[in-house]
Formats: C-alpha cells, sequence, structure tokens
C-alpha cells in the first residue's frame, strides 16, 4: 500500500546538537532518517514506531524509520524529516532561476518496507 | 578533567545567526576542550564541547594524508588549471576568510556562490526589488510590542532568540518583557515554537503568498473576497484582527524563515513580506528581518557585497563580477554540469544539495575546508581539516542583523585556520595567474620584437 504526501524537510534541535558530533557519525544520521508522522497516516498505512519506509518520487528514493508525532504537529497527508543526505535524494535541482531548489513541500510516495 | 581551568567571558557562539556574544566558556588547559558553556543555549553547549582537538591529518590528497603545503600547491593547481571553478559555502568561517576566498576566485576567474543561495537567496533577490525597512536585533528588544513571526521554528532553530532579542527581555520601552509585547507565529503546524505565541496563525500548505497579499489588501482599506477563508486557511476575522494590531502597534518586527524562502513562490514571498513591511509604515514604525541559520552567513552576505557589488551568485569569468541567480547559484552550476572543479569552504553542499547536484559535485576535484569529517571531505580531491572559529581562533563574524562582532578564541588549536589555508592558495594561486600572464605577454614582445 502507498500514499501520495507532502514531505517538509526542516531544522530540529537534536539535528543541531548531533551534527557538532559530526554528519558522519551514528547520532546524526539516525535523527536524519527518522521521518515524522501523523499518527492517523500511520494506522492508515499499517505502520508502527521503528518501520522502515520508502520515499520516492521522480527524482529519486530514499529508505527512512517512521515515528508517530502529534497530530498538530505533523498535519495529516504530510511527512517531515530533518534536512540530510536522505531528503536530498528527493529535492528536485530545478531552481526556476533564482538559484533555491524547491526544498519544502516536495510530493512523495511513501510506503511501508515488508522485510 | 584537569585542575587547569581558564575561563574566558563574553566569548562569541557561532553557531547560528543569532551570534550571542555572552558566553562564560570554561575551558580545560590541558585536555584543550571547553567543559562548560554557561549562558549558551542547547545548539551552543553542543557547538561548544563538541569541538574538540581530534586526532586527523591536517591534510589529505585523495584520502591519503600529505603535508599541508604540498595540499596548498595541489589545491592551487587544481583551481587554476579548472575552466569553470566555482567557490562555495563561507557561512560557517571569518570575514577575514570570506575575503581571500572572494580574492582566490577573482584571480581564477571563477565563480563564488555561499550558502545564502539556499538559504535566504530569495531574500535577497526581494530585497533588491523591494527594499528592506530594517533595524538592529538591540531596536527591536527595546522597542518592539508586536513581533511576527514568519514561516520559522526559533525554538528549534536559534533558541535564544525568543530570550535574548525578540520575545522576554526587558527593553527600554518594553520593561515588562513579554508583558509589553504580542507575538504572533505564522505556520502550517504546529511547532515547538507555539507556545510563545500569544496567536497563532496556520495557513494552508503553500498559501503564504495569498495571506500576505491579503493582509496587504487589508492595510490598504480594501475588502477582502468572501471566501478567503477557504483559499487560505485563515479566517477573515483573524487576518483583521492581526492587521488591526499591526497598524496600532508602535513598533512592529516582522522575522521571517525558511518557510517562505524553500517553498514555491521563493522571492515572491518574501518580497510579499517585504512590501507589507513597507506598507505599515504609513500608520506605524514597522521592520522586517530574515532570521538567518549559520554563524556568519550574513558577513558572507555582506563581504561578498562589498568586494564584488552583489551578495552571492557572482562570475568573474569576464573579469568583472556578474550577478546571475539560476545561472551563478551553486545548485545551477553544479546540476547544469558547468563546474569542473569546486572550493568549498565550510560547507557541506554533498550532504545537503539535490541529488543531481550532489551527483556533479562527487564527479569533479573538490578543494574542501572544514573542522569535521563530512560527506564534502570524504570524497574530496583536496581536504584540509582546519581549526574552529570562535573556539580556536578570532575573526570577524556578523550577526543576523549586520552587526559585526569580533570573536574570542577559547584554546588553541594544532589545525590551520581557514584564512591560513585560504592565504596560502591565494599566494599560490597568484604566483600561477601571474606566471602565465608573463609568458603571455614575454611572447607578444617577442612577436613585435621580431616583426621590428
Amino acid at each position: 500500500m502507498s500514499e501520495k504526501m507532502i514531505l517538509i524537510p526542516v531544522r530540529s534541535s537534536k539535528q543541531g546538537t548531533t551534527l557538532n558530533k559530526g554528519k558522519l557519525k551514528e547520532d546524526y544520521i539516525q535523527v536524519t532518517t527518522t521521518l515524522e508522522m501523523n499518527p492517523d497516516d500511520m494506522i492508515k498505512l499499517e505502520l508502527v514506531d521503528g518501520d522502515e519506509v520508502r520515499l520516492k518520487n521522480e527524482i529519486g528514493e530514499t529508505i527512512v524509520h517512521c515515528l508517530a508525532k502529534k497530530p498538530e504537529e505533523v498535519p495529516v497527508g504530510t511527512l517531515v524529516i530533518p534536512y540530510g543526505p536522505p531528503s536530498s535524494q528527493l529535492m528536485d535541482s530545478d531552481t526556476a532561476g533564482s538559484g533555491m531548489p524547491l526544498s519544502k513541500h516536495m510530493e512523495v510516495e511513501i510506503e511501508k518496507i515488508v522485510r | 578533567m584537569s585542575e587547569n581551568i581558564k575561563i574566558v567571558k563574553d566569548a562569541t557562539c557561532t553557531f547560528c545567526g543569532c551570534v550571542c556574544d555572552d558566553m562564560e566558556l570554561h575551558v580545560d588547559v590541558e585536555e584543550k576542550r571547553i567543559v562548560k558553556a554557561k549562558n549558551a543555549c542547547v545548539l551552543g553547549k553542543a557547538w561548544f564541547l563538541e569541538h574538540t582537538i581530534e586526532d586527523a591529518p591536517a591534510a589529505m590528497i585523495d584520502g591519503k594524508e600529505v603535508s599541508i603545503e604540498d595540499a596548498v600547491e595541489e589545491a592551487a593547481q587544481t583551481l587554476f588549471k579548472a575552466k569553470f571553478p566555482i567557490t562555495y559555502g563561507l557561512s560557517d568561517t571569518t570575514s577575514e576568510a570570506q575575503r581571500v576566498a572572494v580574492a582566490i576566485t577573482d584571480y581564477i576567474k571563477g565563480n563564488i556562490d555561499t550558502t545564502t543561495s539556499v538559504c535566504h537567496g530569495p531574500s535577497g533577490l526581494a530585497f533588491q526589488g523591494i527594499g528592506e525597512s530594517t533595524s538592529t536585533l538591540g531596536e527591536v528588544k527595546n522597542r518592539a510590542d508586536l513581533v511576527i513571526y514568519w514561516g520559522g521554528n526559533p525554538a528549534e532553530s536559534h533558541p535564544r532568540h525568543f530570550g535574548r532579542y525578540a520575545v522576554t527581555p526587558k527593553g527600554m520601552f518594553t520593561p515588562g518583557g513579554k508583558k509589553d509585547r504580542t507575538i504572533v507565529l505564522v505556520d502550517v503546524r504546529k511547532t515547538k515554537s507555539s507556545p510563545v505565541a500569544n496567536i497563532l496563525i496556520k495557513p494552508k500548505l503553500g498559501k503564504d503568498f495569498e495571506v500576505l497579499w491579503a493582509l496587504r489588501a487589508l492595510v490598504k482599506g480594501k475588502k477582502l473576497a468572501s471566501n478567503i477563508e477557504e483559499i487560505t486557511g485563515v479566517p477573515l476575522e483573524a487576518l483583521e484582527d492581526l492587521v488591526d494590531r499591526m497598524k496600532n502597534c508602535r513598533f512592529g518586527v516582522l522575522f521571517f524563515g525558511m518557510g517562505l524562502t524553500m517553498t514555491r513562490g521563493r522571492h515572491f514571498n518574501s518580497g510579499a513580506l517585504l512590501a507589507l513591511a513597507t506598507d505599515l509604515n504609513e500608520f506605524t514604525h514597522f521592520v522586517a528581518k530574515p532570521v538567518r541559520g549559520h554563524g556568519n552567513v550574513t558577513g558572507a552576505d555582506n563581504v561578498v557585497s562589498w568586494q564584488t557589488g552583489y551578495p552571492f551568485g557572482v562570475n568573474f569569468s569576464r573579469g568583472f563580477p556578474r550577478f546571475n541567480p539560476g545561472e551563478f547559484t551553486t545548485v545551477d552550476t553544479l546540476s547544469n554540469g558547468h563546474a569542473d572543479a569546486a572550493l568549498i569552504v565550510a560547507s557541506d553542499p554533498a550532504s545537503n544539495f539535490p541529488k543531481k547536484a550532489i551527483d556533479h559535485l562527487k564527479s569533479i576535484p573538490v578543494v574542501a575546508l572544514d573542522t569535521k569529517r563530512t560527506e564534502t571531505t570524504k570524497d574530496a580531491h583536496v581536504a584540509f581539516k582546519t581549526s574552529t572559529y570562535g573556539i580556536n581562533t578570532t575573526g570577524t563574524v556578523y550577526r543576523m542583523d549586520d552587526v559585526p562582532i569580533t570573536l574570542r578564541p577559547a584554546f588553541e588549536s594544532p589545525f590551520p585556520d581557514d584564512e591560513t589555508i585560504l592565504t596560502g592558495i591565494k599566494k599560490r594561486v597568484q604566483e600561477l595567474v601571474f606566471a602565465r600572464h608573463h609568458a603571455s605577454g614575454a611572447s607578444g614582445e617577442a612577436k613585435v620584437a621580431a616583426k621590428i
């Protein structure tokens, strides 16, 4: 089962503290591969905390693990992830003449990975 | 921890654009590390406590340890030989180092851009189109009675922005601190910043421009369409109430973040907000300030501006600076496949750029300077490990309100600073350029002599 949703990459304080340890260290990798989701969306996709999901769009794809957040923090149909190598895999390079790629509000398809 | 502790007062944190200069650092002199950072926020504490002296080579070529001199030579040759060399990053280093990076780029007729282009670059374009009603953060602290945060989450990205500058501090005309201010937060979702706000406004995803334009219309006394809530997600009454507060405050400020610049509309979003601030000056005093991310990204804008005339996305290939975002900005020079060598200073585009740009970056020789190992330094042709600005080296940084601040270092590092490495590269590049000019000049003179 897959759903189309809007991905919002963000800054988080945990991302800020872990990047000071080193961006190649486990803590930073853990933060930037954690996808925050609305609990209703997780139920719909039969997901529980820690499950792996595949995010993909016409640019690329990445695998991250999900974590339920309060509904008001992540509205239904949206996904939140701290910026990092996984979110870059989904970012379009077109800057529309501005120099800025659309780094937020990316349409992605999300599906549960069953191993 | 040893007993030899040195106290450094009024040190400056350069983690984010707040550039708080009231740090009290407790330094273990023998172990060469900071053990306590008084007054620092959670991000500042991590910044100071995690920047220790690591056992790593100061310079590497293709992953092998080399002398700094050999690495400087290889870096200079790499950049000199390239047809379209780019310089990028610069937001986490001193303005003294930034100045040298501009000079190198000028000598090699390259392209210089900073992390501004993927941060508030769109706001930079909007400033040129609309103008900026501005102030220092000191004025905000002392005067602002209406503070609006739009498209940002300072509680997580700039934790002391609230306490030091804009929400709770007691100012000259705001002696009651937060009691004397109304705080408005505009965001598409609830964040850790939300509890600080008196008023929360939640537009529909991607409808910031429409909300800003609706506010402008109301400020000018126009009537809004009856379905404005359906379009924007914000009730008409909430918009009218906000306009009433904006027109009747003594000193209002709009702080805006990546929620405007990184989404559809980009510079139009920033421009709409700047235009709203300008409109409001017909009724009261109103300013707008971008909330800047990296410690000296504002310095990068200043230095590149006063050296080239433009803030970012500048190309020297014709021997004079040209500004063209969308062409000379780094995501574009990489993803279009134009760049054939890169000088990356204190930045990690291999981690944060779009996939296509990263793929091209990995296909060209990169000269990288960073304090820690990153995705960018990992694959760099020439990699320098440098000391940390503000912790190991002095210099100048610009706070997000363009106020320059001098850094007080805490302890010495065995690694050179960015300015020293860049100065070495600049000197060698200069020699190579002069030698080439001399050679072509000499052959020209020889031809003239032969004709005579």
